[in-house]
């Protein structure tokens, strides 16, 4: 990959040239296409899909249906699978309150596990209180990894729902869906899979894997805000409520209450769509997908390898997870809470973040609630590694008071 | 100008004394006790905040909780400098404390060693672990005073 080549299509680092962003797993930087076609979409574009007679309407009502087929090939799904939603806080909750709380019966156990994401998890709380469903967390180890073989002992008969994400955001270990999903099967759960940090990453093959449900924001990905997907079994969409009732998701109503619901996945998206943001959507996956998503993901673990080992290396660092997969370090300075670190790189120019990461249970697990958390993309290179380095090694106690004076 | 106020290295090590060995830093339990926890989604400080009063006097102040190294010293520092003072004089430091972290006039010598965090609003950030505890009381103070009426 050419980084040079690259950079010079997100407009950001021209505007920011002192900043080094490692923030991407919260959000990521949009490159020119993704906002051109913003820009495209509200100067020349500007109206509603799927109402109006005019051929304006016409043409984009057919680029956001053609949206939803790119993005199915992306993820290697069909097109009525792929349903727009506003985010995968969006997409997760419809799972859960869509189906979840439509399935599941008193003594029915959802399993996870303790690293997820407040968005991951939270809806399934709430469900597991309206059902009378259970919550069981998946034993990980000291790491945080997962044992098969412990996931395996936690499956029965009982477990109708797996909820989890592929790679945990505070993590970053590339769980074995796959295998996960199959064994979830065997015993006749669905698993529900939060791919906000993975999709856009590394290549994804819902069908392969035989998911059958995958959450996702558009921001993470390159793409524009107010945007995500669920992509849903088609079977299991079918099986699954709108979390939105009103225009759009009805074919017909009546006075006597009734509704005839659109067929999927149009039911699901009620009210007008952040059109412009969904055809934006497109434009960064095809960018991904011209870079390669094979190849973003090789060159993020290349990364991650050259950080990690400068940051195991380091003395005044505990590193939480040198085995991870994905371009997330998490890590502490020793004797500095995490946030005095994290301010302390922004005086460095560094930007990452500090805290829990809405990963507010996992310090069952590391021992840690807050930790400093560099995450990668595929535009960040090597020289900012170095400097980020420099950076926290220079980080102590000490220098993170150095801005009051 | 405040002594203390010369030397960076003595602010440094005040807050780091603070820091590291907080004063006043664990909660007791009691029907006189009033208590505040603070936490919010966008700062990490996950602290309580406890005062007791004694007819207008303030007896205690305690604290406890996770936090920064700015929010933890300032707390500490507050603890020191509220107790035993009467609630008029406690809400004038506060008020003299937010004047000074918000870049507006504020008297010195009512701050002791609370000046050290007179820059803080450089990095608007950090402004929050500064005031958190600080905050916490000025909520207990109002409390009680709603309960006094
Ligand atoms: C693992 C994971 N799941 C879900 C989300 C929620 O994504 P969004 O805030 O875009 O809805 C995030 C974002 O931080 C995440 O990291």
């Amino acid at each position: 990959m050419d980084l040079k080549k690259i950079r010079a299509d997100f407009p950001m680092f021209e505007n920011n040239p002192e900043l080094i962003y490692l923030d991407n797993a919260a959000t990521t930087f949009k490159p020119w296409p993704v906002i051109r076609k913003l820009e495209e979409f509200y100067t020349l574009k500007s109206v509603n899909i799927h109402r109006g007679e005019y051929d304006l309407s016409f043409k984009v009502s057919e680029e956001y249906d053609q949206t939803r087929e790119k993005v199915a090939d992306f993820l290697n799904c069909q097109s009525r699978e792929v349903v727009f939603t506003y985010g995968a806080s969006a997409s997760l909750n419809l799972v859960a309150f869509g189906y979840g709380r439509k399935i599941l019966k008193p003594g029915d156990v959802i399993l996870t596990t303790e690293a997820e994401h407040a968005s991951g998890i939270l809806p399934w709380f709430k469900v597991a209180e309206m059902t009378g469903a259970t919550i069981r967390y998946i034993p990980q180890g000291s790491d945080g990894q997962i044992d098969l073989k412990d996931y395996e002992a936690c499956l029965d008969k009982k477990v109708k729902v797996v909820a989890i994400a592929q790679v945990s955001n505070v993590l970053g270990y590339h769980l074995p869906i796959q295998e996960m999903a199959a064994l979830a099967h065997q015993v006749g759960a669905v698993i529900s899979v939060d791919g906000a940090q993975s999709v856009p990453h590394m290549k994804t093959d819902f069908l392969g894997w035989d998911l059958d449900f995958l959450s996702f924001s558009s921001h993470k990905m390159c793409g524009p805000g107010g945007v995500g997907v669920l992509a849903g079994k088609y079977e299991l969409l079918q099986k699954t409520d709108p979390y939105f009732y009103g225009g759009g998701a009805n074919a017909r109503f009546y006075v006597d209450g009734s509704i005839e619901l659109q067929e999927v996945p149009l039911r699901f998206e009620t009210g007008t769509p952040p059109i412009g943001e969904v055809l934006a959507l497109g434009a960064a996956v095809d960018y991904l997908s011209d870079l390669g998503m094979d190849n973003i993901q090789k060159a993020e673990y290349e990364l991650r390898q050259y950080a990690g080992a400068k940051l195991a290396a380091l003395d005044n660092v505990i590193f939480y997870n040198p085995n991870a997969q994905a371009g997330i370090l998490t890590f502490n300075v020793k004797g500095v809470f995490s946030q005095d670190a994290a301010s302390y790189l922004n005086t460095r120019h560094i930007a990452v973040r500090s805290g829990n990461h809405c990963a507010k249970i996992l310090d069952q697990i590391i021992g840690v609630g807050d930790t400093v958390r560099a995450s990668l993309y595929f535009y960040n290179t090597k020289e900012e590694i170095d400097r980020f380095i420099e950076a926290v090694a220079d980080t102590s106690l000490k220098s993170s008071l150095d801005f009051l004076f | 100008m405040s002594d203390i106020l010369k030397d960076p290295e003595i602010m440094r090590q005040i807050i780091m004394d603070h820091y590291q060995y907080p004063h006043h830093h664990h909660l007791k339990e009691g029907d006189d006790v009033l208590s505040k926890h603070m936490s919010s989604a966008s700062c990490i400080d996950d602290i309580t905040v406890q005062l007791v009063l004694a007819d207008d006097v303030i007896s205690e102040v305690r604290f406890d909780g996770v936090g920064c190294a700015i929010s933890t010293a300032s707390t500490s520092i507050m603890t020191e400098l509220l107790t035993g003072k009467t609630v008029d004089q406690a809400k004038d430091i506060i008020a003299q404390f937010f004047a000074m972290v918000d870049e507006r006039d504020y008297d010195e010598e009512k701050l002791e060693e609370a000046v050290v965090f007179c820059n803080v609003s450089k990095q608007a950030a950090r402004i929050k672990c500064a005031t958190i505890g600080w905050q916490a009381v000025t909520e207990m103070l109002e409390e009680a005073d709603e309960k006094g009426k």
